[in-house]
């Protein structure tokens, strides 16, 4: 094999490489800049083909809230883009009910589609990751 | 898995969202202000004591020394160097920092 088909080989393996990648996000949007750069990483993550989810826990169910504006702050409202996800093929949006619960969160008040599971089933999604990120 | 910690229990939920969200098997590592809450007499001891019933608890030794508390530590939780730290990576599939 000359080196150049060695090359691409390689490249093709590596490519095939396809691991579970979650993103937890813990932290308000706004207060720090967590939340967006948490939302950055997905994106670039999903380019590359991997396979991608979010989870939300703690103060992270505000991320979602609906109605977000911040034309006051001066400040771009990145919400919009949770909706964008699914474009990306990022659709495995995790939130966890015990969070929601204590901060008087509605699933009808979240501005995306997600899927509510509780402390332990959030534990048991994380336990199958490969790569876990937390923001 | 290997969850490190490295807020203060006083500071942020950082520390009980991780022991609500470990299950057998995996490992806490308490790294830079978390090291508080493994000292003896903290308020949050008994969370720490319950943990160390189901999980491996540790303890990052320069961070301890550096605030004072080396000597101070709670039975049964371990303390590591950068190269126990290291390992405990290793030793794990996965790991998770809980910010």
């Amino acid at each position: 094999m000359t080196q150049v088909a060695e090359a691409v080989e390689r490249e093709t393996q590596t490519r095939a490489v396809v691991k579970k990648f979650m993103y937890v996000n813990r932290k308000a949007p706004y207060g720090t800049i967590y939340a967006l750069e948490g939302l950055e990483v997905a994106l670039i993550s999903a380019a590359f083909d991997q396979d991608v989810s979010l989870a939300f826990l703690d103060d992270g169910v505000y991320q979602l809230v609906k109605g977000q504006q911040t034309k006051g702050l001066e400040v771009k409202n990145f919400s919009p883009t949770y909706r964008a996800l699914e474009g990306y093929d990022i659709e495995k949006l995790y939130v966890e009910r015990e969070s929601l619960a204590a901060r008087g969160i509605r699933e009808d008040q979240l501005l995306v589609p997600v899927q509510v599971v509780d402390a332990k089933e959030m534990a048991a999604l994380m336990e199958q990751q490969d790569v876990i990120i937390g923001f | 898995m290997l969850h490190i910690v490295n807020k203060s229990p006083y500071e942020k939920s950082s520390l009980a969202s991780c022991l609500s969200h470990a299950l057998k098997g995996s490992a806490v590592l308490l790294i830079e202000d978390a090291v508080y809450a493994v000292t003896k007499g903290n308020a949050a001891e008994d969370t720490v004591r319950r943990a160390l019933q189901d999980l491996p608890v540790y303890a990052l030794g320069p961070d301890l020394e550096a605030r004072g508390l080396a000597g101070a530590v709670i039975d049964g939780v371990k303390v590591v160097d950068y190269g126990g730290f290291v390992d405990l990576v290793a030793e794990h599939r996965t790991s998770q920092s809980w910010l």
